[in-house]
């Protein structure tokens, strides 16, 4: 079987979005971030229109832009404020406002879905590149931290006694997380890229009996999300992006399922 | 007496711009010493125990640590995720490097053994604060210091767990400084009681439960000595025989408990 160069792409930007995605996903679920998620990545879809209007990079654009929501949405989390409803605010009012920003672009019919849902299929060997160096940046920066990140997350006052500053680990966080959202944009888009970061960790927790376990397991995970939706993608002629994130659905599911299934028995 | 391992002067800690938290606090701890600091809530015990160790920035006055100094800290609490996976001895070696007997001898140490591989959420409360302890023993610290450690502890597992903190501060020679909520419940081995309502009501030693029977009813013979009863007796006048503490010159102490 010939497998075309750009499937190849497609899938090696899929496991790159995997291996950021996966450890990141952990503090993710851990810290129950979900929705400081959400907010980065749908400020993505702000940073595409500002990206077309300036004609700079979409990268840097969507990096810019994911940056900001993140310190923002950090800061504000930070003064107490009610996280879930500042979050929700600030998540879909990013999208909404993105999507307003790019119809006034003037002259420029844009392929709104390609940003919405991903367009893994047109990946090129510049943006794996790109892709690349996000993603290393990202597992680099989580495995430097990887220690005193487990430990502000387990708590808080656990870190400031042992001279680590919660704060600083929660920038290290914010700012991974921009860089994933901007590696994976092309990969599932802003609207599931939360999902790609919530959804393998989830299931690794069945599989995983120590923090460093459901992070590989969560990388694990994702690749197979990717294999298989992408397969699927092209055997039924589906969306890559939602294709994937359907695949990693179906893995939760079925870890679930299992999980029940072994305790069950057990307790026979 | 040897230099102290944590000293303020003049202490004072706001957040914001509300009302100071603690105002003009002087305190030294010295090596070996057991002191537990009471209060009613709010009344500034937790706040007064981070700025301590320097975890919250105070707004007046200074903290000066010994050079080095080796704190083991037990939190107050800890709301664990069920989606982390933790076990205890991963646990016991964040920032540490332990082998597998060095974290049994410590479970062993707090009562707890055979507990390493279990998950940390599935320990029941009394377990939790003993994981904890073994943590903070970890770095062989010269001070353990405990914001309120007993919370959710029922009374034998609380004077269990007092005892326990005794016999590690025989074993290790280390300092002890505690917080505690229940004005009535303090470590028997106390050296020195501190109440804080927002500055230093008054310290002292406790009375032992052993020479007032009445308590010592009233609490139960099942503590094995490790609970006390801090009396206050406000209607002596500071002359009196009798009055186990020190009052300090000061306005506006409110003693509402």
């Amino acid at each position: 079987m010939i497998i075309d160069a750009f499937i190849l792409r497609a899938l090696l930007a899929g496991f790159l979005v995997a291996v950021a995605a996966g450890p990141l996903g952990c503090f993710v679920v851990w810290r129950r971030m979900a929705y400081f998620g959400d907010a980065t990545s749908h400020a993505a879809i702000l940073g595409v229109a500002l990206a077309l209007a300036f004609d700079v990079s979409i990268f840097a654009g969507t990096l810019a832009t994911a940056l900001a929501m993140a310190v923002v949405v950090a800061a504000l989390a930070g003064r107490g404020w009610a996280v879930d409803t500042t979050l929700g605010v600030l998540a879909h009012s990013a999208l909404a406002v993105g999507l307003v920003a790019v119809s006034f672009l003037p002259g420029v019919r844009v392929d709104l879905s390609a940003y919405l849902f991903g367009d893994i299929l047109t990946v090129t060997a510049s943006d794996l590149w790109i892709m690349a160096i996000g993603a290393a940046l990202v597992v680099g920066l989580l495995v430097w931290r990887w220690e005193p990140l487990l430990t502000a997350t387990i708590s808080e006052d656990l870190a400031r006694s042992l001279g680590l500053d919660p704060a600083r680990e929660r920038l290290a966080l914010t700012l991974a997380l921009a860089v994933t959202v901007a590696v994976a944009l092309k990969v599932v888009g802003a609207l599931l890229i939360a999902a790609l970061l919530i959804v393998p960790a989830a299931a690794a927790r069945v599989y995983a009996r120590s923090p460093e376990a459901m992070a590989v397991w969560a990388v694990l995970l994702a690749g197979l999300a990717v294999a298989a939706g992408l397969g699927a993608s092209l055997q039924l002629d589906t969306p890559a992006g939602p294709s994937i994130v359907t695949a990693a659905a179906a893995l939760f599911a079925g870890s679930l399922a299992g999980a029940a299934l072994i305790r069950v028995v057990r307790a026979r | 007496m040897s230099a102290p391992l944590i000293e303020a002067r003049g202490l004072s800690v706001a957040y914001g711009h509300a009302d100071p938290v603690l105002r003009h606090v002087n305190f030294a701890l010295h090596p070996g010493e057991i002191v537990t600091v009471v209060g009613p809530n709010g009344s500034g015990k937790s706040t007064f125990l981070r700025t301590l160790l320097g975890m919250i920035r105070p707004a007046g006055g200074q903290v000066t640590r010994a050079p080095g100094l080796r704190v083991g800290y037990v939190p107050q609490k800890l709301h664990l995720d069920p989606s982390l996976p933790l076990s205890v001895a991963r646990f016991l070696r964040l920032h540490r490097r332990l082998d597998a007997a060095a974290v049994e001898a410590l479970l062993v140490r707090v009562g707890v053994p055979g507990l390493a591989e279990r998950e940390l959420a599935t320990l029941s409360g009394g377990q939790f604060q003993r994981v904890l302890l073994a943590r903070a023993l970890t770095g062989s610290p010269q001070l353990l210091v405990l914001d309120e450690p007993t919370q959710g502890l029922d009374q034998p597992g609380t004077a269990g767990f007092y005892r326990l903190i005794e016999d590690v501060r025989r074993e290790l020679g280390c300092a002890v400084l505690s917080v505690s909520h229940d004005l009535h419940v303090v470590m028997s081995a106390s050296d020195r009681v501190i109440c804080l309502n927002g500055h230093i009501c008054c310290e002292g030693t406790p009375s032992v439960v052993s020479n007032a029977p009445e308590y010592r009813a009233l609490f139960g013979l099942g503590t094995g000595g490790a609970l006390a009863l801090y009396q206050h007796h406000h209607d002596h006048g500071p002359e009196h025989p009798d009055h186990p503490h020190d009052h300090l010159e000061h306005e506006g102490c409110d003693h509402d408990h």
